[in-house]
């Protein structure tokens, strides 16, 4: 009896939703730009997903914090172009070697001269910091992932590295005291000791 | 039963509605969704502001010359390409016009009056050409290409006298750093291209 009264599923349930379902959808609002608000996100969240790169960025802040003017203005200027250099040759599939290596070096070194306050030319700072710099971009160039803005990936990720200077020269202020100019050669010391073990961990 | 249902699922593929690709709707009109369309479209945002930045950097003359080249020169884009559809979108040009001006912010450099009212004629002709061709189908209407170049208009003038007025130090090292930011995913952004993402 039961039996008669039980619902019967049409066989052709499937085929006539996947109609309605055509049929539903409104226009799509969609520009050539997809996945804006992912792509911003997705791209500030990258560069602090990786301690290596956050510590080595949050150094050279201090470092420029160390250095004094003009180098605590140049370094955050030169640093998002030629990491972005880097980003350009990752994205080219032009290899550089020692990739990750070259991301946990930079951090000892970079480390070593806040804790050391060494105080190079101008130039030469450029030329540490833009050196190691590709390393990060030519690392982080090759792990942009699909599927989202390119454009405001990249820029979320430029945002996010320049605003880990700014931290490191923020907390570079501190210098002005006496115990705050111990307190920023500690944390140099401190970079470079993660830096030494991101490198054993990446020749290991 | 099964065969009526598939003839209806291919009937309801062919008679879905067009998608609006290219434009932002915002509801209030096309006026406004040409107003939405250049804040929300990050190459033509970018150039703006980049272009902005090296205007306030230049001084009061050189921000008044672009204030004005940079949303006619982008109006007189607008209408070329909404005849001129066949355009396209040409991202590595519109890429390349806001990776020069963020360069050319990081750098300060010192470029004529008359130098910063030339980019900013060719930035606008450049992304108003792309703007006409690409903001609806088939172009863009007069409302929309007028919201956008009002877009271009009030960008131009806030962010041109907020740098115009800034004193010498940090803000206008803050300038630079925001040229950098944009020259840099200009670069990114080359790569995304050139690897055809």
């Amino acid at each position: 009896m039961m039996k008669a009264f039980a619902p019967q599923r049409p066989r052709a349930t499937t085929p006539a939703l996947f109609a309605v379902l055509l049929l539903a959808p409104l226009a799509a609002l969609a520009h050539e730009e997809t996945g804006q608000a992912a792509g911003f996100v997705a791209g500030l969240g990258h560069p602090v997903s990786g301690l290596d790169h956050v510590l080595a960025m949050v150094a050279v802040g201090l470092w420029g914090a160390v250095l004094g003017a003009p180098a605590i203005w140049v370094l955050p200027v030169a640093f998002p172009l030629v990491m972005a250099f880097g980003g350009l040759m990752g994205l080219l599939g032009l290899p550089l070697p020692g990739v990750e290596a070259g991301i946990a070096v930079s951090a000892v070194v970079l480390g070593a001269m806040v804790l050391a306050e060494v105080r190079p030319p101008i130039w030469l700072a450029a030329v540490i910091v833009a050196f190691f710099a590709v390393f990060h971009g030519h690392a982080h160039g090759r792990e942009l992932p699909e599927g989202t803005s390119a454009l405001l990936y990249s820029l979320g990720f430029v945002v996010a590295t320049g605003l880990l200077h700014a931290s490191g020269i923020l907390l570079g202020t501190a210098r002005r005291w006496a115990g705050g100019r111990q307190a920023v050669r500690v944390a140099g010391g401190g970079v470079a000791l993660a830096g030494l073990f991101f490198l054993w961990r990446a020749v290991a | 039963m099964k065969a009526p249902a598939w003839r209806l699922a291919a009937v309801a593929a062919l008679a879905a509605p067009n998608a609006h690709a290219h434009l932002v709707e915002t509801g209030f009109g096309a006026f406004y969704d040409g107003l939405a369309h250049v804040v929300l479209t990050p190459a033509d945002l970018l150039v703006v502001l980049a272009l902005a930045l090296l205007a306030g950097q230049r001084g009061t003359t050189a921000a008044r010359y672009a204030l004005f080249a940079l949303p006619l020169a982008w109006l007189a884009g607008c209408l070329v390409g909404a005849g001129w559809t066949a355009v396209g979108a040409l991202p590595l040009w519109t890429t390349m016009s806001f990776l020069l001006a963020g360069v050319l912010v990081a750098l300060d450099a010192r470029i004529r009056d008359a130098g910063v009212a030339v980019l900013a004629v060719a930035g606008g002709m450049l992304h108003g050409l792309v703007n006409g061709a690409t903001m609806g189908p088939p172009g863009a209407s007069a409302l929309a290409l007028g919201g956008a170049t009002t877009a271009v208009f009030c960008l131009m003038a806030i962010v041109s006298a907020e740098v115009t007025a800034m004193p010498a130090g940090w803000p206008r090292i803050a300038v630079r750093v925001g040229g950098s930011w944009i020259a840099a995913a200009g670069l990114l952004m080359l790569g995304w291209l050139a690897r055809g993402g």
